[in-house]
């Protein structure tokens, strides 16, 4: 079935609304005055270690992060 | 006897999701919150144990919609890291719809609307308070209570003007330098939100 409704210009290119919205907040933060801008970009800040589990077992896992490591 | 007392028992729950086989009717008033009826044939049949709770009765009602408009507009405004607003009266919103600024009067008909980057003000009285709203949801109800959640809201105060200028720049040197798909809906998606931070600041 061809789509009937007009998607929107990044669904088409094929972003997510989630990529999207986080694209746009980004940019939102990135044009703020100083310390509203620090505070919202520590706020903001994602740290986790995702492993995928094989036979019983985690493999290595992938660290993704925005505190630089030590 | 009791065979008969337990076909007329199974029977009852095809009746009752019949009728409320219309749930999305605007109209449809608050449901009980257990079947009376049922409750009745179960204690003839078996006095000593509770009735079972049917899934009804784990759901809480609908409010209903109040019969005369509510004079003013309850608004919950929640970002994902602080609730904005908890259930403020106001007397209207203008929200940046996808379809264009839409405004909230108490008694608007429920409606779900997407968010585009733009300003959203809520107007209590003589006090207009203004928030730059990055993308987001609005849900409106029928008994005139709003939700907005965006992902990420600001006093038009707390934006760099330099910084949207330049902003805007950049991105449109990208647009007009981009090669594939996703390189242009990212720099479109940079002039949209810019030109609208643009006419925050300047509107």
């Amino acid at each position: 079935m061809a789509s009937n409704a007009a998607v929107p210009f990044w669904r088409a290119a094929g972003m997510t609304y989630i990529t999207y919205s986080n694209v746009c907040a980004n940019l939102v933060r990135n044009c703020l005055k100083e310390p509203y801008k620090s505070e919202a970009i520590t706020r903001e800040k994602v740290h986790f270690s995702v492993s995928k589990w094989v036979d019983g077992k985690p493999q290595k896992p992938i660290i993704r992060s925005d505190t630089p490591e030590e | 006897m009791f065979r008969h007392l337990t076909t007329r028992i199974l029977s009852r729950p095809t009746t009752v999701t019949a009728a409320r086989a219309r749930p999305f009717s605007t109209d449809v008033a608050a449901a009980p919150a257990a079947d009376e009826a049922f409750a009745e044939a179960w204690k003839k049949v078996i006095p000593n144990i509770d009735p079972p709770k049917t899934p009804l009765h784990f759901m809480t009602p609908r409010p209903s919609t109040p019969s005369s408009i509510p004079t003013k507009l309850t608004v919950n405004f929640v970002l994902p890291y602080a609730s904005e607003l908890s259930a403020k009266e106001v007397d209207m919103v203008i929200i940046p719809a996808t379809t264009g600024q839409m405004g909230v009067l108490p008694g608007h008909v429920a409606t779900i609307a997407e968010l585009k980057p733009g300003v959203m003000s809520v107007h209590e009285g003589n006090d207009v308070t203004k928030y730059f709203v990055s993308s987001g949801f609005a849900f409106i109800h029928a008994n005139s209570y709003a939700d907005v959640i965006a992902v990420e809201a600001v006093p038009i105060d707390q934006i760099d003007p330099s910084q949207v200028q330049k902003g805007l720049a950049d991105f449109t040197q990208k647009l007009s330098s981009a090669s594939t798909d996703l390189e242009k809906a990212e720099a479109q998606i940079g002039v949209d939100v810019h030109s609208a931070l643009n006419s925050a600041l300047t509107g």
